[in-house]
């Protein structure tokens, strides 16, 4: 099954596009599932629901309320162009926002759980030895999320690889700079004969899936060694 | 050493007003039923819970006024803190364990201490594994010697050994009496174990419904009637200080002596002159008027009785002084009427059977009919 140039660049944009949501995503997704689970403030589940608005909302609402807020017209985007030259429509970092947004919940998800699990009562010990708060984050509370953090990272990598309808109607479908794996397959079946090229790129699509289903399962377990206490 | 705390605190509906002042070195007994504010208060002190009002200082030193606005955050305290539940963390192995707080500590211990601290508590063996694999009573071992290797000031014990059963505390119990008598380090000792209480503390802080009922040296507390309700009144006698004067090898027994009289206790093997300490519950001690002999007791002191306590029921509590050293007997309110037992009457004392709290000695608690 020997793949084209442009199918090896539609995965290899997936991958990227990916990784970079998924980084971009997670010190914002730890800050967010912090606030979740450790404060109690008025309005809270207002918060909740706007970090969860993404995984509920149609793919090509987000898309177009990316367009709005991250056009060039738009409120943030047309800042962003005019004083940093900085432009994501038709663009693999529009893609990589894209799905850093839509990918953002499941990230919090797992890493709200993961913190939820903690006994603060390892965080009160922590801070009778010595540590300050921050020091407390980095070495008891992060380690101990880790494998939420692993397991939402993972998650949103793979969730990230699908995404579609928010990419195509943000950045549009620009071959080696937004076609990523699910475009690629979209437009190969709308082409003419171009049925085993997408054949191809879904067996790539669900071999990929699996190494994500796997890794987060091994991540799973991890977890489960930890809390056994 | 010295502790001194008073604050007010509301719990939802449960209020606290703690006020105590701890001005001796050695091991403080904060003791009381369930629900009567220890943990909160032992919290108050580490930092972790913040009251409405008062003040918290050791050795001079302000940890919390809430008149002026201080508050030192938890980490500045300098306190080691051994939660009932260790609270190890589970992501580091034991050795990691014991060192997180050293590696903070202001004076961080060398090598030798920790080695010296891994010796006390028996952790040798176990530095290597995970805290999921260790046995509750390893646990708080580890937490003992964590806590003590952050160089604290003061060490708070919050019920460590409750959540054990009786051969883990067995096992635990011996590294506390070691480490009350080797540092001086000044120890605060949560429990509700009056056992635990009297082998361990030399002074109480006795709590009652979020307010402190008495305080004072053991011994003194322990003798009180009117603390009867809240010492146990199946447990509850006096706490008395000796010291071994002799042995008897032939009988198999030891004599101390205390201001008071002398004792003959099952044979003991510390040398002469070592302090002991142990307990005669007031339902095994019997009263005479007249010397009584033909008798198969050991054990008949002389003393004036010095207070009566008789609340509704068959009972009547008396505390006897016997020198210097208050007794306690418990009979019935009968036995008092028929015998005219009333303050200032000279009694004999027939003690029935002593709790030995021995310290220092690694040695199962003995509980015998002399």
């Amino acid at each position: 099954m020997a793949l084209s140039e442009a199918e090896i660049q539609a995965l290899l944009l997936s991958l990227k596009v990916s990784a970079v949501a998924v980084a971009l995503a997670l010190p914002l997704a730890v800050a967010a599932s912090l606030v979740l689970s450790r404060k109690e403030f008025p309005g809270k589940f207002v918060v909740d629901g706007i970090v969860h608005l993404p995984l509920v909302l149609p793919p090509v609402v987000m898309g177009y309320l990316l367009l709005v807020v991250f056009g060039t017209n738009g409120a943030i985007g047309a800042w962003l162009y005019e004083n940093l030259g900085v432009r994501f429509v038709f663009s693999w970092t529009g893609a990589a926002l894209a799905s850093a947004i839509v990918t953002f919940p499941f990230q919090v998800r797992a890493i709200r759980l993961a913190l939820d699990a903690i006994d603060p009562g390892l965080e009160q010990a922590a801070r009778t030895l010595g540590a300050g708060p921050l020091d407390c984050l980095f070495n008891v509370t992060l380690p101990l999320a880790l494998p939420g953090l692993i397991a939402g990272a993972i998650t949103a990598f793979a969730a990230s690889l699908g995404q579609f309808g928010a990419i195509i109607t943000f950045v549009s479908n620009v071959p080696g700079e937004t076609r990523t794996l699910p475009l690629a397959i979209y437009t190969a079946i709308q082409t003419p004969g171009g049925e085993a090229a997408a054949a191809r790129l879904v067996v790539l699509s669900i071999v990929l899936a699996l190494a994500g289903l796997i890794l987060s399962e091994l991540a799973a377990r991890r977890i489960k060694s930890w809390t056994r206490q | 050493m010295t502790l001194d705390v008073q604050f007010t605190h509301r719990l939802g509906a449960f209020a606290l007003d703690i006020a105590f002042n701890i001005a001796a070195p050695g091991v403080t007994a904060l003791f009381g039923p369930s629900g009567s504010g220890k943990t909160a208060t032992v919290n108050a002190i580490a930092g972790l819970l913040k009251p409405d009002h008062g003040h918290i200082q050791i050795n001079g030193h302000t940890l919390l006024d809430t008149g002026t606005n201080i508050w030192v955050a938890p980490h500045q305290r300098r306190l080691g803190y051994v939660f009932q539940d260790a609270r190890l963390f589970p992501h580091k192995k034991v050795r990691a364990n014991i060192l997180f707080g050293a590696r903070r500590a202001q004076n961080e211990p060398s090598q030798t201490d920790v080695d010296q601290m891994i010796g006390l508590l028996d952790l040798e063996a176990l530095l290597e594994r995970y805290p999921a694999n260790l046995s509750g009573g390893e646990r708080q071992r580890v937490a003992i010697a964590r806590a003590l290797l952050s160089d604290p000031q003061i060490l708070l014990l919050d019920e460590p050994l409750a959540s054990l059963d009786a051969p883990r505390k067995g096992e635990v119990l011996p590294y506390l009496e070691r480490l009350g008598e080797a540092s001086n380090l000044p120890i605060v000792y949560v429990s509700h174990s009056i056992d635990e209480v009297t082998r361990l503390a030399d002074n109480i802080v006795v709590l009652n419904k979020g307010a402190v009922a008495a305080q004072g040296e053991v011994t003194d507390v322990m003798a009180r009637l009117d603390l009867f309700p809240l010492t146990g009144r199946f447990e509850a006698g006096a706490v008395v200080d000796a010291v071994i004067t002799g042995h008897d090898r032939q009988d198999h027994l030891s004599e101390v002596a205390f201001d008071g009289g002398r004792l003959w206790l099952p044979a003991m093997d510390d040398p002469i002159g070592t302090r002991v300490r142990f307990r005669i519950r007031a339902r095994d001690v019997l009263l005479a008027l007249k010397e009584p002999d033909a008798i198969s007791a050991n054990n008949i002191l002389q003393g004036t009785i010095t207070e009566l306590r008789h609340d509704a029921g068959a009972y009547v509590d008396v505390q006897i002084a016997c020198g210097a050293t208050p007794l306690l007997a418990r009979i019935t309110y009968r036995s008092q009427k028929r015998l005219n037992i009333e303050p200032g009457r000279h009694v004999f004392v027939i003690v029935k059977s002593i709790n030995l709290d021995r310290r220092g000695a690694v040695a199962p608690r003995l509980d015998v009919e002399i």
